[in-house]
C-alpha cells in the first residue's frame, strides 16, 4: 500500500502514530468533558471576528510548530557533511512544506488573525461587513491547512519547492500526488484570502464610526487597508498560476510543457507577480503592528503619520512592479533587468522612511520596555539586515554571484522572520489581553524573546557567509573540506535556541492561562487606540453605543477629556442588530476539502460530490433569510453593568 | 422580509425613497460595494488569462491554429446572444425600479434564455473542436483558448443558475430591497460577463482570424 505510505520508513511511522493518539486524544478529551456541543455552539459556527481571529491565531501557532519542525529537521540534516539523517527525497519534501507552511498557512493565518481581532474594534464597528463570508474564509483556510499536512502521510508531500518552477513539477518529472496537494490547497486558502482581502477593504471604506476619517485611523488599520487592496489584486494571479498547472498535470494539457508549445516561463512570472507583492501582505501588516506598540509604550502620538501612509501606498505600488528580481539569471537582457532592479531598489526608499518615524516616535518619549516593545525593538536591527541584504541582491550582476545561494536564504529570513514573525510575537503579546482578558507573563515573555532572537541570529547570520563560501540552497548534503561543517553546526545550534524560545511561549500561554494577571480595565498598557475602550474580551457586540470620533488616537482623546466610551449617560442603549451564527461555512468547507482530495488523486466522482456539495451550500445560504437577530436593551445593559460601564 | 437591518449601527433605518430600491438599506450598499471590489479580483483573474493565452497564440505545436479553428458564424451567434442578454439584464433593473415584478421576471427569464443559447453555441463549438482533434492536449495555444474561453463560458453557468435562484425568489417574495439587492448584483456580474466575451470577441475570435 503506498498509497499510505507504509514503506516509507521510521519518520513517516513515527507521524502515523502521534496524528492517530493526538486525534484519539482530541476526541476522547472532548467527548469524556461532554464539550462538543459548547465546541460548535461557541466556536466552529461563530461569525464573530473576534473569535474567527482567535481561531486564526490558534492555526497559526500550530503551524508555526509544524514549520518549526520542518525547519529543525532540515537543521539537522545539515548540520556536519555527510549526513544522512533524512534521505534526499524527505530532504527536499520538507524542505517544500517548511516554505509553503511558513508562508501561507503560518505567516498569512497570523496576520489575517490580527485583521479580525483589532480592526473591527479598532475603527469602532461591530462586526466586519460580512461576518459569514469571514466564517468561510477562515474554515476554507483551515480545509486547505488539513489537506496540505495530509500529504506528509497520505500519497507524499510536494517536493517541488514552494515555487514549485515548471517544468519540474510536471507530471513527467514528478508523478504522484505530492505536487498536487501543494496546488488544491493554496488554491482554496487563496479564494478564501481574496474574500478576506474584500471583506477587509469594505469594512475599513464603509464601517468607520462617526468621525473617523481615513486619516484619523490608526496605522494598524491603514496597514490592513493597503494590504487588503494588494490581496484583491495579487491573489488572483496565484489562482491562476496554480490553475494551469493544476490542468497541465489533472488533463494533460500544455501551458508548461515546451515539447508541445507550453512556456514554463510563464508560470514563473505568475507566480512572482502575485509572490513579490505577498511579501508585502505579510510584512505591511506587520509594520501596522509596530507602528500600534511603539507609539503606545512611547506614550506618543506616532511620528509622521501622513508619511507613514504615504510610504505604505507608495510599498504597495511598487511591490508590483518589481517582481522579476525573482529571476535576474534567466536571460531576460539588462534593459528588463536593470528597470526591475532599480524599482526594487527603490522600495528602500519608502521603508526608511517607516524606520526614521519608528525612531522618531520613540525619541524623547517615556520608552517602557514590555516584551511587546522588546520585539519591536528587536525588529528594527534585524530587519535592517534584511533590509540591506535586499538592496545588495537588487543589484542584477551582483544577484548573478548571490543567486541561488545560503546569502540569499538568510536574506529572506532575516526579512520574514525579522519583520513578520516578529511583529506577529509583538501582536500576540499586545492583544493577547484583549483576546483573552489576561495577560501573558512578561518574565516568561522576555526570556522568549531573547532565546529567540539571539537564536535566530546564530542561525541565519553565518548564512550570509556560507553564500559567499558557495553553499547553494536546496542541498541536502555536502562533502567534508569545504569548511562549511562547523558553520552549518553552529547555525543549527541557533536553530535549537529559537525552538527553545518558542516552547518558552508555548509554556507562558498555559502558565498565563491559570495564573496570568486578569486584565480587568479593557487598557492594560493605558493605551491609545480603540480596542482599548471596551472591556477584554470585547462583548459580543464590540460597543453599546457606537462611539464619536474626535481625532487620531481616539481613546487616548477620550481618556484626556474624561469621557466614556458610553458616552453620556442619560441616553438609553438601542437594541443592536447581529449576524447568526451558523454551521454552513464549516459545512461548506468540508465539502471544498472533498473536492480537493478529488483533484489531488484524480478520483473525478469524489470531485464532483464536493463540487456539488460547495454549489448547493452557497445556494442553500441565498434562500436564507432568517439571518439576524436583535440583542435587547435588557441585555445590554446587564453585560454594561457586569463591566462596570453604566 | 422587508425589515430594515443595518450590522453597522443597530438602528432601524428608514426608508429613503430618492434612492434606489437596492440600495434602500445600509447593509445593502455594503454589499453591493463589496460585489464591485470581487469584480476587480475576478477582472485581474482574467487578465492573467488573456495575457497567457496572448503568449501561447502561436505556439501550436503543429496543432490547428485559430484561423483554421475558429467558426465565424458560431461566435457571432454567440456574441449577438450574450450582447442581448445583457441588454433584457438592464431592462429587467429598469422594471425593477419602476415595481413591475411581473415585467422584471419576464426579462430575467429573457436573460437567462439568451444565456442559455450562449452555452449551448459554445458546448457545440467546443466538442466541434474536440472531435476534429483540436483538444487542450493538443497543445500549448489550445490549452490558452480552451481555459480562457472555459473560464468565461463557467462564469456564465454559475451566473444563469444565480440568476434562477433569485428569480424564484423574486416570484415568491415580490420586490423587496432585499430581493433587489440580489437581483441588481447579478444583473453587475452579468454585464461584467459581456464586458470579458467583448475582449475575449475581439482578442481571441476576431484577432484569431486575421492573424
Ligand atoms: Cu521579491
Amino acid at each position: 500500500m503506498h498509497f499510505f505510505m507504509l514503506d516509507e520508513g521510521p519518520l513517516i511511522w513515527t507521524s502515523d502514530v502521534l496524528i492517530i493518539l493526538a486525534t484519539i486524544g482530541i476526541i476522547a478529551v472532548l467527548s469524556y468533558f461532554k464539550l462538543w456541543k459548547w465546541l460548535w455552539d461557541n466556536w466552529l459556527t461563530t461569525v464573530d471576528h473576534k473569535k474567527i481571529g482567535i481561531m486564526y491565531l490558534i492555526a497559526a501557532i500550530l503551524m508555526l510548530f509544524r514549520g518549526g519542525t520542518d525547519g529543525l529537521l532540515l537543521r539537522a540534516q545539515l548540520s556536519w557533511p555527510n549526513m544522512h539523517f533524512l534521505n534526499a527525497d524527505h530532504y527536499d519534501q520538507i524542505f517544500t512544506t517548511h516554505g509553503t507552511i511558513m508562508i501561507l498557512f503560518m505567516a498569512m493565518p497570523a496576520i489575517i488573525g490580527f485583521f479580525n481581532v483589532a480592526v473591527p474594534l479598532q475603527i469602532g464597528c461591530r462586526d466586519v461587513a460580512f461576518p459569514y463570508l469571514n466564517a468561510i474564509s477562515f474554515w476554507l483556510f483551515f480545509a486547505a491547512a488539513m489537506l496540505f499536512n495530509l500529504s506528509f502521510v497520505v500519497g507524499g508531500s510536494p517536493d517541488g519547492g514552494w515555487t514549485s518552477y515548471t517544468p519540474y513539477v510536471e507530471n513527467a518529472f514528478d508523478p504522484g500526488p505530492g505536487e498536487n496537494y501543494f496546488l488544491v490547497a493554496l488554491q482554496i486558502t487563496g479564494i478564501g484570502t481574496i474574500a478576506t482581502g474584500v471583506n477587509f477593504l469594505v469594512t475599513i471604506l464603509r464601517m468607520r464610526a462617526p468621525g473617523m476619517t481615513l486619516m484619523r485611523m490608526p496605522m494598524f488599520t491603514w496597514s490592513v487597508f493597503i494590504t487588503s487592496i494588494i490581496i484583491v489584486f495579487a491573489f488572483p494571479v496565484l489562482t491562476v498560476a496554480l490553475a494551469l498547472l493544476l490542468i497541465d498535470r489533472d488533463f494533460g494539457s500544455h501551458f508548461f510543457t515546451v515539447s508541445a508549445g507550453g512556456m514554463p516561463m510563464q508560470y514563473v512570472n505568475l507566480f512572482w507577480i502575485w509572490g513579490h507583492p505577498e511579501v508585502y501582505i505579510v510584512i505591511l501588516p506587520a509594520f501596522g503592528i509596530f507602528s500600534e506598540v511603539f507609539s503606545t509604550f512611547s506614550r506618543k502620538r506616532l511620528f509622521g503619520y501622513s508619511a507613514m501612509v504615504v510610504s505604505m501606498v507608495a510599498i504597495a505600488i511598487l511591490s508590483f512592479v518589481v517582481w522579476v528580481h525573482h529571476f535576474f539569471t534567466m536571460g531576460a537582457g539588462p534593459g528588463v533587468n536593470s528597470f526591475f532592479g532599480v524599482s526594487t531598489m527603490a522600495i528602500a526608499i519608502p521603508t526608511g522612511v517607516k524606520v526614521f518615524n519608528w525612531l522618531f516616535t520613540m525619541h524623547k518619549g517615556r520608552l517602557e520596555y514590555t516584551t511587546a516593545m522588546l520585539w519591536a525593538v528587536g525588529f528594527i536591527p534585524n530587519f535592517l539586515i534584511g533590509g540591506l541584504t535586499g538592496v545588495m541582491l537588487a543589484v542584477p550582476p551582483a544577484d548573478y554571484q548571490y543567486h541561488n545561494s545560503y546569502f540569499l536564504v538568510s536574506h529572506f529570513h532575516y526579512v520574514l522572520i525579522g519583520g513578520t514573525v516578529f511583529g506577529v510575537f509583538a501582536a500576540l503579546y499586545y492583544w493577547w489581553p484583549k483576546m483573552f482578558g489576561v495577560l501573558l507573563n512578561e518574565r516568561l515573555g522576555k526570556w522568549h524573546f531573547w532565546l529567540f532572537m539571539i537564536g535566530f541570529n546564530i542561525c541565519f547570520f553565518p548564512m550570509y557567509f556560507l553564500g559567499f563560501m558557495g553553499m547553494t540552497r536546496r542541498v541536502y548534503t555536502y562533502p567534508a573540506g569545504y569548511g562549511w561543517g562547523v558553520i552549518n553546526l553552529i547555525e543549527t545550534f541557533g536553530a535549537l535556541l529559537m525552538g527553545i524560545g518558542f516552547l518558552v511561549f508555548a509554556f507562558n500561554i498555559l502558565w498565563s492561562a491559570r495564573y496570568g494577571e486578569r486584565d480587568t480595565t479593557g487598557d492594560p498598557w493605558d493605551a491609545r487606540t480603540l480596542e482599548w475602550a471596551t472591556t477584554s474580551p470585547a462583548p459580543t457586540y464590540n460597543f453599546a453605543r457606537i462611539p464619536e470620533i474626535k481625532g487620531r488616537d481616539a481613546w487616548w482623546l477620550m481618556k484626556k477629556n474624561g469621557e466614556s466610551i458610553n458616552g453620556p449617560k442619560d441616553i438609553p442603549f438601542e437594541p443592536i442588530h447581529m449576524p447568526n451564527d451558523s454551521g454552513r461555512p464549516i459545512i461548506m468547507s468540508l465539502f471544498f476539502f472533498i473536492a480537493g482530495a478529488g483533484f489531488v488523486f484524480e478520483w473525478w466522482i469524489l470531485a464532483i460530490i464536493g463540487l456539488a456539495g460547495v454549489l448547493v451550500t452557497m445556494a442553500l445560504r441565498s434562500f436564507e433569510y432568517d439571518d439576524h437577530h436583535y440583542i435587547p436593551v435588557e441585555e445590554i445593559e446587564k453585560t454594561e453593568a457586569a463591566a462596570g460601564r453604566l | 422580509m422587508s425589515d430594515a437591518h443595518t450590522a453597522v449601527h443597530g438602528g432601524h433605518h428608514p426608508v429613503d425613497p430618492s434612492v434606489p430600491v437596492e440600495y434602500h438599506h445600509e447593509e445593502n450598499s455594503l454589499r453591493i460595494a463589496g460585489f464591485w471590489v470581487f469584480l476587480g479580483s475576478d477582472l485581474v483573474l482574467f487578465s492573467c488569462l488573456f495575457a497567457t493565452y496572448v503568449v501561447m497564440h502561436g505556439r501550436t505545436a503543429g496543432g490547428p491554429t485559430s484561423n483554421q479553428l475558429f467558426d465565424v458564424t458560431g461566435f457571432t451567434i454567440e456574441t449577438i446572444a450574450l450582447l442581448f442578454s445583457s441588454f433584457t439584464c438592464g431592462l429587467a433593473t429598469y422594471e425593477m425600479r419602476r415595481g413591475n415584478r411581473n415585467a422584471m421576471v419576464m426579462w430575467l427569464l429573457i436573460t437567462i434564455a439568451l444565456g442559455l443559447v450562449f452555452l449551448g453555441f459554445e458546448i457545440t463549438e467546443f466538442v466541434q473542436d474536440a472531435s476534429s482533434g483540436a483538444r487542450m492536449q493538443t497543445s500549448g495555444f489550445l490549452s490558452a483558448f480552451f481555459t480562457l474561453v472555459g473560464t468565461h463560458g463557467c462564469h456564465v453557468s454559475m451566473g444563469i443558475l444565480w440568476m434562477s435562484g433569485v428569480v424564484v425568489q423574486l416570484i415568491r417574495r415580490g420586490i423587496t430591497p432585499i430581493t433587489a439587492r440580489k437581483a441588481f448584483i447579478v444583473s453587475i456580474y452579468w454585464h461584467f460577463l459581456d464586458a470579458v466575451w467583448i475582449f475575449i470577441f475581439t482578442v481571441v475570435y476576431l484577432t484569431g482570424k486575421v492573424l
